[in-house]
């Protein structure tokens, strides 16, 4: 599409999204409001530029549904991810979203390589979590036929790929590593495996990883963008010649800003990306924040695409971590331990991975007099309580270690609460 | 008659104990009884000291995680069946130990063992009743 009928295709999107959503949520309406921006107002996607922010705390705040346009009746489909402290994210899909989603995922695959009439293995879990759901929906759309294996029991995984020959896999990159690790366990060479084609995301990774992951298993990978608050997986992907991923500007307005002055950042330096759901019915979002920092550039691609292209996840403007596919908030542990009788928030999350391993979390916790017993089963039980409340507050395993106070390093009087370890 | 014994919390950490015995040798304080619980991440080292007031307060202003916990050392003969005749006592009374340890030293031809109960009061009613000896704290002090 030429830069100028996208243009219009955004500000016609755009121009009907704001009154639909200012007459349907009164959550927005106020906000709108707020920011002196009446919506007739909204004439151009360069408008967007008047309208406020919505972040991650609005979503938090207007659980569960205060931020959906959508009559409840509409919403066919919800899914759940993790908030930062107490409440989840909560997001909703109309028939019309689900068919959105279907189309941008579509894409996806086509942009990675795979054709109508592919195998797909969907490795990524299905669920609460948009990953596995997602891919299932855009494979669909694009003709393929599917292999919903689901996350985990890699020796049910590689049976899969050895007796059905998907040419598609789709999974974190960390457990595609993993898989190969276990492929020599049991005597099958990666290389030559029947995957040719990855699509990898929903953690942070890196070139030297492509570059493995390429090596051992003898296929082309390729990194998929996304967050459950704008689709899920489908908001851009790396196409075959693997230089920053396209992003479906015409469905997902991206703007880069300046976290700190909130002002545009120039083509391609590093800001926080922005995105409007230009065409969303349950729960469009407005300038929604990401949190993730990338950079974009405009030219065409050697595959031809003119949609614009992010480059991979530089970093957070929040403490977030990504483990296993999974969102992170040290918030949330502080959260847990705070509601545990006796226990400080004194805590600290050491995330590792060891080569070729999934990700491991552990976290230490401080003992405190108040809670310190003579008896090793009465500690044992605590920590085994700790363990417990916080995988369920994460929807990831953790191990739990009970520390001496004062033991986790305080930098400048405050706590440095992660410690990555990962090399990605 | 019942003691005060010291917990104090130990990570899992090379040289964590010997922080601990060396900060109470520098203080002048004498271990009369230790035993060490371990798990995979962290010990729980317990004593009997002859100032139990001064090491508690030593161990806290040096940032230790130390409690204190009522116990009772009891004398039991140095023969066979001498501790299964004391724990048949506490068997036929309901009384639960919650656990025991030895004493480094004696002070007469008995074996001196500490005893942790469920209840310890329950317990120490017993004990007097069935005219059990236990040792008290100014003995401890002066052994």
């Amino acid at each position: 599409m030429q830069p100028a009928e996208l243009k219009k295709l955004q500000s016609d999107y755009l121009k009907k999204l704001i009154p639909y959503i200012y007459n349907s949520c009164p959550v927005y309406k106020k906000k709108i409001d707020d920011a002196g921006v009446k919506p007739d107002q909204i004439k151009s996607i360069d408008d967007i530029k008047r309208l406020p922010f919505t972040t991650k705390i609005d979503m938090r705040d207007n659980y569960p549904y205060g931020l959906f346009s959508a009559k409840d009746k509409d919403i066919v489909e919800i899914h759940i991810s993790s908030g930062t402290t107490g409440n989840p994210t909560l997001v909703g899909y109309t028939r019309y979203d689900v068919s959105l989603w279907s189309e941008v995922m579509a894409r996806t695959i086509c942009c990675a390589g795979g054709e109508p009439g592919d195998t797909i293995q969907i490795a990524y879990g299905y669920g609460l979590f948009t990953g596995g759901l997602g891919f299932h929906y855009g494979a669909l759309e694009l003709g393929m036929r599917i292999i919903p294996t689901s996350a985990g029991q890699t020796a049910r995984q590689l049976k899969v790929m050895q007796d059905f020959k998907p040419r598609v896999i789709a999974c974190t990159p960390s457990y595609v590593l993993y898989m190969a690790e276990e492929a020599k366990a049991m005597g099958i060479d990666p290389a030559k495996g029947n995957w040719k084609i990855g699509i990898f995301g929903a953690e942070p990774w890196s070139e030297p990883m492509r570059k493995e992951i390429e090596q051992v298993w003898n296929m082309s990978a390729t990194d998929v963008y996304g967050l459950s608050e704008i689709i899920g997986p489908g908001v851009a992907q790396e196409c075959t010649h693997k230089d920053g991923l396209h992003i479906y500007s015409d469905v997902f307005y991206p703007e880069i800003i300046d976290p700190k002055t909130d002002q545009d950042v120039k083509e391609g330096e590093s800001g926080e990306l922005v995105i409007t759901t230009l065409t969303k019915q349950a729960i469009p979002l407005i300038r929604y924040r990401t949190r993730d920092i990338v950079s974009i550039r405009y030219d065409k691609c050697k595959c031809g695409r003119t949609s614009p292209r992010i480059s991979k996840i530089k970093g957070r403007t929040d403490d977030m971590i990504i483990v296993r596919g999974i969102n992170v908030f040290p918030s949330q542990i502080e959260h847990v331990l705070l509601g545990i009788k006796g226990t400080q928030p004194h805590y600290q999350i050491i995330v590792d991975r060891k080569a070729h391993q999934l990700d491991e979390v552990e976290v230490l916790v401080e003992v405190e007099e108040k809670i310190f017993s003579d008896e090793v089963k009465k500690l044992n039980e605590l920590s085994a309580k700790i363990k417990k409340e916080i995988e369920a507050a994460l929807s990831i395993g953790v191990k739990v270690t009970l520390v001496e106070p004062k033991t986790i390093q305080r930098s400048e009087g405050k706590a440095k609460r992660i410690i990555d370890k990962r090399i990605i | 008659m019942k003691l005060t014994q010291i917990s104090v919390f130990l990570e899992n950490r090379k040289g964590r104990l010997y922080e601990v015995c060396s900060l109470l040798g520098k203080t002048g304080i004498n271990i009369r009884a230790l035993t060490i619980a371990e798990t995979e991440t962290f010990g729980v080292l317990r004593i009997v000291v002859d100032k139990s007031d001064l090491a508690i307060k030593t161990l806290k202003a040096n940032n230790f995680v130390a409690n204190l916990t009522d116990v009772v050392a009891i004398e039991v003969g140095d023969k066979p069946g001498g501790l299964a005749a004391v724990l048949k006592v506490f068997a036929d009374s309901d009384i639960n130990v919650e656990y025991m340890y030895g004493f480094v030293e004696k002070f007469s031809d008995n074996a001196l063992l500490v005893f942790r109960f469920e209840d310890t009061d329950k317990a120490a009613k017993i004990l007097a009743d069935k005219g059990i000896k236990v040792v008290t704290r100014r003995e401890i002090e002066g052994l």
